[in-house]
């Protein structure tokens, strides 16, 4: 037996191949719903918007976590191997763990640039994109753009938009259904939106710091101006030096709020709040930041009350 | 069909008009049939003047179309939105307008181009390229295997692309102080039926954990002694073969997965081919499972089996000498997702088998399979975003001497100015046996090691 001969070994390889390919037959779909997997909670409550009850959207990172660094981990394979359809942020938000997730998933209706693979950064409108040199100098740049586009309603709808053309595509039945939740979700943002901007106009043009680059989508549209960062460079942890800077700065130009993720330990921006008498204002960039966070409209509102809190609470 | 149209309309008019400019210096002989056929010939010029124009709008009207910015059709807008410049694309260009003026480019596609010039869109097709730089520096004392005062331990190259629409390939070439060495370069295919998943080329055996893992990506500035005297050293299992792996059925929320790969059967000093029917072979199966959003546990076995060197240049035949090999693997991680970048912690245990054929003498001697086993036990905790600390435990015998067993131990810390560079600190105790004298000695060094990466290096598989 242990000088099994080649023929043996490759007969004996093939019928262990054969017998995993056999007794694991691809387990029968009991539904008909379109499985979407998304990289981020926002896209998932988007494609729930636009797909309604002929689809089942889930995402792979937490509203509360960095998307910047998640996990790939096996979990995630069981859901991808089942979905049709996989959305992502795009713009190498998800290089570090995403990749070796989509190739691992042996599903080919979601590789990229196959039929189910859609990048929603084609849709938005990008801001940050570094034209001359690109260097690592600058941190953890992203080349092709701010990732944190989804922060902007309008940019909310050019994605469901997408969407909807994407799933009419796949489901040609469910067209007019489609366009019809989106028409629906159209309307409801426009309203939506109308009444968070007329929140936010009385703080227009008001200078906060946040710790991430998280939010320039949001800030534009709300007509914020973003002036520092608790992080010294995207992705740098802070350092002294640049937080003494940082004080400096807010003291000079009575910048009162301080915006940080979820995700962040509070201990600087809590430590430069003290120094400069700011407010600091937990706010989630993504839907399910918090409990109460459901969908994509509670997101705005969510956010938009605590920065109109911290705005009032310092003026 | 229409450019060439235009063409010979332009042509046309220029040997019009170049006929009309002679017409003053002809003979002005003042013949009725020239001035007939003068008005003929401008209201000819006057007419292709006409149809050039029109030509130059259709032109126009195509480029627009083909231009890649969506109409304004498709894009959105709120009552609210505030319309800036290169938003909207500009109307199409009315009859008329010189076809020299600027396109609507949008705004997006003109930045696209991080580093200019319009032979950048050919340089995305590149693939990914990375290098990690690995200087390692050892101080103390290790009589058995002492490692260089400084080094430039490893300079890694990687290169990753999409092959296709059903491959993706990984290239790693590794540039040591010994040579160069092609660490990996395979090709995955990821569109197979069945949901299988099939690698082809030279790649990392999936023997255990830290056999699949690059010397850059090690908890450790080392390997375990386990890994040194069972399973190849630094190399490991890393041979030219094919592998396949399918996910298979499992009760709910747990991932299970099988693996089968075979290999020519070269493998550093683990494996070596005699003759082309030396094949190895490895076997993994993984069990995974999240025991909540921030705790989960990893669990393998692994199986190889091959011909080893212990044979070749005795009086016995080297078709006889194999080593078979087995792992067991557990892994328990956590990491809360709120404070993923600030702290987790893993806790990973490996355990080895080693079965080698050999002689119980160097050429000569009676055959026997020695029987060693070996294991490892580490612990990393990241204190903050910059620091992380662990210990790890090694045990293990030595692979064609199983009464021979290394003991060692060491610390770690390490910290991280951003997540691409690592600076690293590890005291390591050993007590080693010497393979020649089988005699013990006491190993007490420092290590320390500066990792560092360029450009972009891909994610490795959790």
């Amino acid at each position: 037996m242990r000088h099994a001969d080649i023929p043996t070994r490759i007969t004996a390889f093939l019928a262990t191949l054969a017998l995993l390919c056999t007794v694991c037959a691809p387990l029968a779909r009991a539904e008909n719903k379109l499985q979407i997997m998304t990289a981020t909670t926002d896209l998932a409550a988007l494609a729930q918007e636009i797909g309604g009850d002929r689809v089942e959207a889930e995402s792979i990172a937490r509203g509360y976590q960095d998307p910047h660094f998640v996990e790939a981990k096996p979990s995630f394979l069981l859901k991808l191997r089942r979905a049709d359809l996989l959305i992502v942020v795009g713009l190498e938000l998800e290089i570090g763990w995403l990749p070796p997730l989509i190739t691992q998933s042996t599903n080919p209706k979601i590789q990229v640039g196959a039929s189910g693979y859609f990048d929603a950064s084609r849709y938005a409108k990008i801001l940050e994109i570094p034209t001359g040199v690109v260097t690592r100098a600058e941190g953890d740049v992203h080349p092709l753009g701010n990732p944190h586009y989804w922060l902007d309603p309008e940019n909310g709808l050019r994605i469901a938009k997408g969407i909807q053309n994407k799933l009419s595509e796949m489901r040609p039945g469910d067209s007019s259904y489609f366009a019809q939740r989106y028409d629906s979700f159209e309307k409801r943002i426009k309203q939506a939106d109308e009444k968070w901007l007329a929140e936010m106009k009385p703080y227009a043009g008001r200078k906060i710091v946040t710790y991430h680059r998280s939010w320039p989508n949001f800030a534009e549209h709300f007509g914020l101006n973003v002036v520092g960062y608790v992080e010294p460079r995207p992705g740098i942890p802070p350092s002294p030096q640049h937080t003494v800077e940082l004080i400096g700065m807010m003291k000079r130009d009575g910048i009162k709020v301080i915006a940080v993720e979820p995700y962040f330990d509070l201990k600087t921006p809590d430590a430069v709040a003290r120094d400069t008498g700011a407010q600091v204002v937990v706010l989630t960039p993504s839907v399910g930041g918090e409990k109460e966070i459901t969908d994509y409209f509670k997101l705005f509102d969510y956010d938009i009350a605590k920065l109109k809190q911290a705005f009032d609470a310092t003026k | 069909m229409k450019k060439f149209a235009f063409l010979s309309a332009m042509v046309f008019y220029c040997v019009a008009a170049s006929a009309q400019q002679s017409s003053p210096v002809a003979p002005s002989s003042t013949s009725t049939t020239e001035d007939t056929r003068m008005k003929s010939l401008e209201e000819r010029v006057n007419t292709l003047t006409k149809e050039v124009a029109l030509l130059r709008a259709e032109l126009q009207a195509m480029r627009e179309a083909k231009s890649p910015q969506t109409s304004i059709g498709d894009r959105i807008l709120l009552a609210s939105t505030r319309v800036e410049p290169g938003m909207i694309p500009a109307p199409a260009s009315s009859v008329g307008n010189s076809p020299t003026s600027p396109e609507p480019v949008p705004a997006q596609a003109s930045q696209m181009q991080t580093y200019g010039g319009a032979t950048s869109n050919a340089k995305l097709l590149n693939p990914d390229i990375s290098f990690i730089g690995d200087f390692i520096g050892t101080s103390g004392h290790n009589a058995v295997s002492p490692s260089r005062s400084l080094e430039m331990h490893e300079s890694e190259v990687g290169m990753q692309a999409i092959i296709d629409p059903y491959a993706r390939a990984d290239g790693f070439i590794s540039f040591g102080e010994e040579g160069v060495n092609i660490e990996e370069g395979y090709v995955t295919f990821t569109a197979l039926p069945a949901g299988l998943l099939l690698k082809v080329g030279k790649m990392r055996a999936e023997f255990g954990k830290v056999n699949m893992t690059h010397n850059h990506a090690l908890p450790f500035i080392d390997r375990p002694l386990a890994t040194n005297n069972l399973v190849g050293g630094e190399d490991g299992i890393d041979d030219a073969g094919i592998s396949l792996s399918r996910f298979l059925p499992a009760p709910k929320n747990w991932f299970v997965q099988g693996t089968a790969q075979v290999y020519r059967g070269d493998s550093a000093n683990v494996f070596q081919a005699n003759s082309r029917q030396d094949v190895s072979v490895v076997g993994h199966l993984r069990v995974y499972r999240d025991l909540g959003e921030s705790t989960n546990i990893d669990l393998g076995a692994s199986y190889a089996r091959g011909h080893n060197n212990a044979g070749i240049g005795t009086s016995f035949d080297p078709e006889r000498f194999l080593t078979n090999l087995y792992a067991a693997d557990a892994t328990l991680r956590w990491k809360p997702l709120r404070r993923a970048i600030y702290h987790s912690f893993l806790f990973r245990n490996e355990f080895f088998w080693s079965a080698r054929d050999q002689l119980s003498a160097q050429t000569t001697g009676f055959f026997q399979t020695q029987h060693a086993f070996g294991l490892y036990s580490d612990a990393e905790y990241r204190i903050n975003r910059r620091w992380t600390f662990g210990g790890r435990f090694d045990r293990s015998g030595h692979a064609n001497n199983a009464s021979l067993t290394d003991t060692g131990f060491s610390s770690i810390l390490t910290y991280w100015p951003s997540e691409f560079s690592q600076i690293r600190g590890q005291y390591r105790f050993g007590h080693l046996a010497d393979p020649v004298t089988t005699k013990y000695s006491y190993a007490n060094e420092f290590l320390f090691q500066f990792l560092f990466v360029m450009g972009a290096h891909g994610a490795h598989p959790f």
